[in-house]
């Protein structure tokens, strides 16, 4: 049985699948709630600074973008930070904490961007007994307009400052929270590795507009006849946050940086990859607010049963496998050759990869009057659309061409060896190889 | 109050709210979350199998799309503008041997996109508008008479009449519809959907419907192609095969399309007599429709005899399960020998059978079934042909429905070629419409 127990920046948590800073661990309540169903931490709702809290809108804060049966695939929300007492949040997260020892507490804090907001916030935050803080430097709505979140997650500069008072004025691990509305995520990250962060998470939410409503003709979510953009998580936001996630582990300046991946990750294999492109856990939100605490238990299980399987016995014999992999294009080999190959035992006849290619490709498959559909190897560049519009899972596969065969379509022979854009014919700027 | 063991042909063997809902709608309509759920599974194939295997050539997985995305008035007229009956054939389609039975996730999963019932969906939702989605051409001055107000018929009169030609559709009966309101099963078309169809359909305007006017009786073909510029025979089959054995004359012994005829018309089914013991003759969805709305009326046996085996029988596999979940037994090979009985009948006599040498032969072996109620439901005939030109008992059609005479179309059950269903009739009422069409514009 795998050890599913990991040591991120030092802080133990029975299992790495944590509840992100959001709605669900906004309250003592929902809190305990989520270390019960086996939850391994909880970034707490982010704080804001003594005083009146700020508060939310008392219309719809969500939006949806749904896949067939209305599974969800995108959230978007408009709700600020924590709305309650901040006297009434450390409380609870006081006594949470004395009540789980074992499990990862962290507690996210958004305040104005001078020193004194921080130094005065950071004593209280040290005092409940959380493992660690995260700084919100993502929130893309609301209190971006009041130079806080996202204002200070595009500049660099302010990362580092505000991180550097963070080290200065509180003594345990400072995690930064990254927004990925901007253009290159490595920068905001060397800034908080400069500023002595000992990780970053991310993503936060993109600013999204979900949809608008044809009969009102305001965005939705629509307060009163009106709406504005607001943050977008969920299963569709994944791809960007592991493409932003391996920028930050393929990058010199930041390899090594400890990083906790949030993004759409709704099953135990989402968690996985995120490990594997050199998270050391990942965060979750809108799998929990879709399906309630308890489909932790899923992640739990499967991630177990997958370790078993490869002989993985900690978090650690997988962490970052996936990044000297990632590459960039023109490294990519250009003498692979694969052809689409479809099993006709498993083929139900629904023609769409017929379509798809005919339509939309490069015309490489072929229908015969009984409706048998033939991979055209002539005109196949393996493109993949075929494969991934194919109803039925492993249908149609990519099957490489061996060294030695001749390609159909080019007429040229399959080479051994490894060729990429950076020596190819084509580049007017290849270097020749040695 | 009688039981389902009293003895004899009696009514009132059921209570009222039992008799209600014993024939309210076999497939209950789908609620719009139910319609979103089903749609979703559709795959959107490529030259869909379902829409080849529709007689009409509905394009199937475009209007279950337009279902998914919000717009069923839009998926209703894409049904109806190639089966303008599109709602009663969501209903009484055997999908089961049709779109369903090739549908991709049938293959897939042995558990079909649900056709009949979105399509369904789709027309009820346009049909619930209240207005005709429909107009007609500019008038071309032409006319034609369609004979037989039944499926196919009333798809070619409303089909002439969208094309700008103005229609005397003429039926024998008291009211248009043809077995959409006389002939199938009740629980197939609930709340007086069959009329309300007609209604629907007539409404596109330009047709003028003759009831009470049969051909042969009232009505001759010479007449009709001298007034008319066209004419369209949708006649059907209105006669019914002789049972020829030893008793057959007696009590009790009945047509089954008459049985379900008077059922269709009666409006309180507690008064409708039905028998304790009930065998039908037949392999057919008439047979199946007659044995099971006895049962439902409150016959304590029914039993379907038919000659051959199950695998020869013309109602489908699901209509055979539909009968024997009622609690219909199903006799086969059984050949009937002679009705017994002093005046009326009170048993049926029939004869095993076998098929040697690809001939169907009695083996002797006999067996006897009580039966105080007998329907016969072994095949229609046609009662007049109009002097035309017939390819077996059928009128002989060729191309899109033309007959041996020159300006005469016929379609439907009385015409030869094609499966006796209703979406058949309706697609060669539509391409008859279209030829006659192109012939009087030409």
């Amino acid at each position: 049985m795998a050890d599913l127990t990991t040591e991120f920046l030092g802080i133990k948590s029975p299992n790495p699948f944590w509840l992100a800073s959001a709605p669900p661990t906004d309250k003592e309540y929902n809190v305990r709630r989520a270390f019960d169903a086996g939850w391994g931490g909880v970034v707490w709702k982010t704080l804001g600074e003594e005083g009146p809290p700020v508060v939310n809108v008392n219309g719809p804060r969500y939006g949806v973008i749904h896949g067939a049966d209305r599974r969800v695939l995108g959230l978007n929300n408009i709700e600020l930070i924590t709305d309650r007492d901040l006297q009434t949040n450390l409380d609870e997260i006081t006594r949470v904490k004395k009540d789980y020892p074992d499990h990862a507490l962290i507690v996210s804090i958004m305040v104005p961007c001078e020193e004194g907001a921080w130094k005065a916030i950071l004593p209280k935050v040290e005092a409940t007994g959380a493992d660690g803080i995260e700084l919100n430097f993502g929130c893309p709505h609301g209190m971006s307009e009041r130079g806080m979140g996202a204002a200070v997650g595009q500049v660099p500069e302010y990362i580092e400052m505000v991180t550097r008072w963070c080290k200065e004025n509180y003594s345990k691990p400072v995690i930064v929270k990254l927004t990925p509305n901007i253009t290159d995520i490595r920068k905001p990250a060397e800034a908080a590795k400069r500023g002595g962060a000992d990780a970053v998470s991310l993503i936060n939410t993109i600013n999204s507009i979900v949809s608008v409503d044809l009969d009102s003709m305001s965005p939705h979510p629509s307060i009163d006849g009106k709406g504005t953009h607001g943050g977008y998580c969920g299963p569709a936001v994944k791809p960007i946050c592991l493409s932003m996630v391996s920028e930050i582990a393929r990058n010199p300046a930041t390899a090594g940086l400890p990083m906790s991946g949030i993004g759409g990750v709704t099953t135990w294999r989402d968690a996985a990859e995120y490990i594997t492109m050199g998270c050391g856990n990942v965060q979750v939100c809108t799998a929990a607010m879709t399906y309630g605490f308890k489909v932790v238990q899923e992640m739990i299980s499967g991630l177990s049963e997958w370790m078993d399987e490869k002989g993985h016995t900690r978090i650690q014999d997988f962490m970052g496998a996936a990044v000297p992999n990632t590459t960039d294009w023109q490294y990519l080999n250009l003498n692979y050759i694969a052809k689409a190959q479809i099993n006709q035992n498993d083929c139900i006849k629904c023609g769409r990869c017929y379509a798809a290619c005919e339509d939309t490709s490069h015309q490489a498959i072929a229908m015969s009057a009984d409706r048998t559909f033939s991979v055209v190897d002539e005109e196949c560049v393996a493109c993949n659309l075929c494969v991934e519009v194919c109803p039925v899972e492993n249908c149609i596969t990519m099957v490489p061409m061996d060294a030695g065969a001749v390609d159909p379509r080019t007429g040229k022979t399959v080479e051994e060896d490894y060729a990429n854009w950076t020596t190819h014919p084509n580049n007017p700027s290849a270097t020749a190889a040695e | 109050m009688n039981t389902p063991r009293t003895p004899g042909i009696v009514g009132d063997r059921l209570p009222g709210d039992e008799l209600a809902n014993n024939f309210s709608d076999l497939h209950a309509p789908l609620a719009g979350h139910e319609a979103a759920v089903a749609a979703d599974r559709c795959y959107f194939c490529h030259d869909a199998p379902c829409v080849t295997a529709c007689p009409t050539d509905i394009d199937i997985p475009l209007f279950i799309r337009q279902i998914s995305t919000g717009t069923p008035h839009a998926a209703g007229k894409t049904i109806f503008d190639q089966n303008i009956l599109g709602g009663m054939c969501a209903r009484v389609c055997p999908t089961e041997d049709l779109c369903e039975q090739v549908c991709v996730r049938e293959v897939a999963e042995g558990k079909p996109v649900e056709i009949g019932r979105l399509q369904r969906f789709a027309t009820d939702s346009v049909m619930a508008q209240g207005t005709h989605p429909y107009t007609r051409a500019t008038a071309t001055g032409k006319t034609a008479a369609v004979v037989g107000a039944g499926p196919a018929g009333l798809a070619c009169a409303h089909r002439l009449a969208m094309l700008g030609h103005s229609v005397d559709l003429y039926d024998g009966r008291p009211k248009a519809g043809g077995l959409n309101e006389y002939g199938i099963a009740a629980y197939k078309s609930t709340d007086g959907f069959a009329a309300a169809e007609v209604d629907w359909l007539l409404s596109v305007g330009g047709i003028t419907l003759h009831t009470g006017k049969a051909l042969g009786d009232d009505l001759s073909l010479d007449d009709l192609s001298e007034k008319a510029d066209a004419v369209f025979l949708a006649v059907g089959l209105g006669g019914v095969n002789a049972l020829g054995v030893e008793g057959g004359d007696k009590d009790g012994v009945e047509d089954a399309v008459s049985f379900i005829e008077t059922l269709r018309q009666t409006d309180d089914l507690t008064t409708l007599p039905v028998g304790r013991n009930v065998v039908v003759i037949g392999g057919g969805m008439t047979a199946v429709d007659a044995a099971v709305q006895s049962k439902l009326l409150g016959a304590d046996a029914v039993t379907i005899a038919y000659r051959r085996g199950r695998d020869a029988m013309s109602a489908s596999r699901y209509e055979q399960d539909l009968a024997a979940s009622h609690g219909v037994k199903l006799l086969f090979n059984v050949q009937p020998m002679a009705v017994h009985g002093n005046g009326a009948a009170t048993d049926i006599e029939f004869e095993y059978t076998a098929t040697q040498n690809g001939k169907l032969t009695g083996t002797g072996e006999t067996v006897r079934l009580a039966a105080d109620q007998v329907f016969r439901a072994i095949g229609q005939t046609l009662t007049s042909d109009g002097g035309l030109n017939l390819e077996g008992r059928k009128i002989a059609v060729s191309g899109r429905g033309r007959t041996s005479r020159t300006g005469v179309w016929a379609g439907g059950d009385c015409a030869a070629g094609g499966d006796d269903l209703t979406v058949t009739a309706v697609a060669e009422g539509r391409d008859a419409a279209m030829d006659i069409h192109a012939t009087l514009m030409g």
